[in-house]
């Protein structure tokens, strides 16, 4: 048996300390988990993609009051309900919509970032991938919630989506009717992705949410140079009063005081969103009740699934549902397909840089298109943009390949 | 089976296996359509007041279905329906690429999907874009003028034999 002090006045520090381990706690998961000086606010998104998950939840669990997940019922629940007769319920709906489009923004940043400083690798692939089951989760998040309010643009993503499992010439509709939970979207549709979007997939995000800080703690973040550091030398220098020498710094209060600064730039903007230019958010189409019987013009995701639908859309049906497929796992690959042991920045790696600002381009490129519609000239460019992207893999693994070790 | 520790895992493990993959099982059916859904009827159209080039559209099974009463100038086809001495299209109003309902443009006499640019003519053969297959045919019947929707009738059997039907 443990030894319990019996002189500790309950709820104090040395009595939670003999029940929780509380200082050891604290210490391992803040103030000596040591993050590198040498970064930039680049470094910053992670904690604010924390912060925008946890708006999305409370203003979800807000909605979630009001909201009536049945065919006949939801829309009206959103549109009336929520939007005009809920005391701030408008609120709550914008920061949820205004949320679930930025996050993604703030994910390519985050993504993006991680390929430019080569932090993918040489201890942190699992670090990657657990960003990137992250990525596809929230992918499936954003989806699920797309369908609840029962607009047209609701109904016709769920149709052309759940279409997508029919495997092209494989033609599983019986997959697809499995799925649905009926021949078209209907009433069991609606409920199923409801319980998706509010249980489900939060409690997997959630638990890779954890997975993701766990696989960051031992290899640390990386830094701007990529340079290894000694962190037992480094803490230790610290902890000697040595700030000025030492490479590191802990991570509460000293990096999160930093990060909290950057946050609330974030917010200013954010908050900017959600009161004065929450529209972009809000698809006009989707004002529309759902129709089953009548096709919106243009149908197009929102902007962050763009790039990967415009790599379906050029080919005919049966390559084109593979590249799409290509499209969604390759990211998860990067560290196996990138040979070079050379952990540093782009700008260090000789053709790689290169190939980093024909991805970012490219993947712009791909988003544009994807907006505009399938004729003419936009056709042709779409197709090139949609090659460049499935050929930029290849690419990659050459040029690391002959990559010079730095 | 090296010792009783052993067995006693095995036999866990094993029954544990059987429990999960009969939960799997249930999970699955709970996913399936419901039987009131699968049973969702069938539907009749009258086709004796349908006028020439003016595509109607009906709802079968929550989806649209396409009934076209052909003018003299479109060439026959072996997807025809034939009423009396009228040519019918019917098809099923979902472009076999991803399931968006064309328009049809009486003009031109030409199905158009506006999501990816996909073409029918009015036989609902594909004639421009993404789509692999034509419009696909649902079961029906032929009574007198009536079209009975989700049965199969001799006429689609046949259309069926003949691999026409999608």
């Amino acid at each position: 048996m443990a030894h319990f002090d019996e002189n500790a006045k309950p709820f104090s520090n040395q009595w939670l300390n003999d029940r929780l381990a509380i200082d050891t706690v604290k210490r391992v998961l803040s103030t000596e988990y040591w993050i590198p000086k040498n970064i930039n606010f680049l470094w910053a998104m992670g904690m604010i993609l924390a912060a925008t998950f946890g708006l999305l939840v409370v203003s979800g669990i807000f909605l979630l009051m009001y909201y009536k997940p049945d065919a006949n019922l939801a829309f009206d629940s959103v549109n009336y309900t929520i939007m005009s007769e809920v005391g701030f319920g408008w609120l709550w709906r914008h920061i949820h919509g205004v949320a679930a489009s930025v996050v993604f923004l703030i994910i390519y940043i985050h993504m993006l970032t991680g390929i430019y400083y080569s932090s993918y690798k040489k201890g942190r692939e699992l670090i990657w991938i657990s960003g990137m089951l992250l990525f596809v989760t929230f992918s499936a998040e954003a989806f699920s919630g797309y369908m609840l309010p029962w607009g047209q643009m609701s109904y016709w993503a769920g149709m052309v989506i759940t279409n997508l499992f029919e495997g092209g010439s494989l033609e599983l509709t019986g997959l697809v009717e499995w799925i649905r939970g009926d021949y078209v979207p209907g009433d069991a549709y609606l409920m199923r992705f409801f319980m998706l979007h509010v249980l489900l997939l939060p409690l997997v995000i959630i638990g890779l949410i954890v997975f993701h800080f766990a696989s960051l703690r031992l290899p640390h973040v990386n830094n701007q140079e990529g340079e290894e550091i000694d962190f037992e030398e480094a803490a230790r220098l610290y902890k000697e009063d040595k700030k000025k020498e030492s490479k590191v710094i802990p991570f509460n209060p000293v990096f999160l005081s930093k990060d909290i600064f950057v946050m609330g730039v974030y917010f200013i903007l954010f908050f900017f969103l959600v009161f004065y230019n929450f529209d972009f958010a809000m698809d006009p189409v989707n004002f529309d009740p759902a129709d089953g019987l009548q096709t919106p013009t243009h149908i197009y995701p929102e902007w962050y699934f763009l790039w990967s639908y415009e790599i379906l859309r050029p080919f005919p049906k049966d390559p084109g549902l593979i590249a799409f497929l290509i499209a969604q796992v390759i990211f998860f690959l990067l560290p196996f397909i990138d040979r070079s042991s050379n952990v540093a920045p782009a700008h260090k790696r000789g053709l790689f840089v290169i190939w980093f600002w024909v991805l970012v381009v490219d993947m712009i490129a791909l988003t544009v298109l994807g907006k505009l519609p399938p004729e003419g000239m936009f056709n042709t460019l779409g197709t090139v943009a949609a090659i460049i992207f499935l050929l930029m893999w290849p690419i990659l693994f050459v040029i690391t390949k002959f990559e010079k070790k730095l | 089976m090296s010792s009783r520790r052993d067995f006693m895992g095995m036999a866990l493990g094993g029954f544990s296996a059987l429990g999960g993959l009969a939960a799997l099982y249930a999970m699955k059916r709970s996913w399936d359509p419901l039987p009131s859904v699968k049973a969702a009827g069938f539907t009749t159209v009258d086709l004796s007041g349908a006028q020439e080039n003016v595509l109607n559209v009906e709802k079968w099974r929550g989806k649209p279905i396409f009934i076209l009463k052909k003018s003299a100038d479109m060439p026959a086809d072996e997807r025809d329906v034939l009423v009396g001495s009228d040519r019918f299209l019917i098809a099923i109003g979902l472009c076999t690429h991803l399931g968006c309902i064309p328009a049809y443009l009486p003009d031109q006499e030409i199905f158009h999907c506006a999501c990816h640019g996909g073409q029918f003519d009015a036989s609902g053969r594909e004639i421009f874009g993404p789509p692999p297959s034509p419009l696909v045919i649902p079961p029906f019947k032929i009574d007198g003028t009536q079209l009975v929707l989700g049965e199969e009738g001799p006429e689609y059997i046949k259309m069926k034999e003949a691999g026409v039907i999608a």
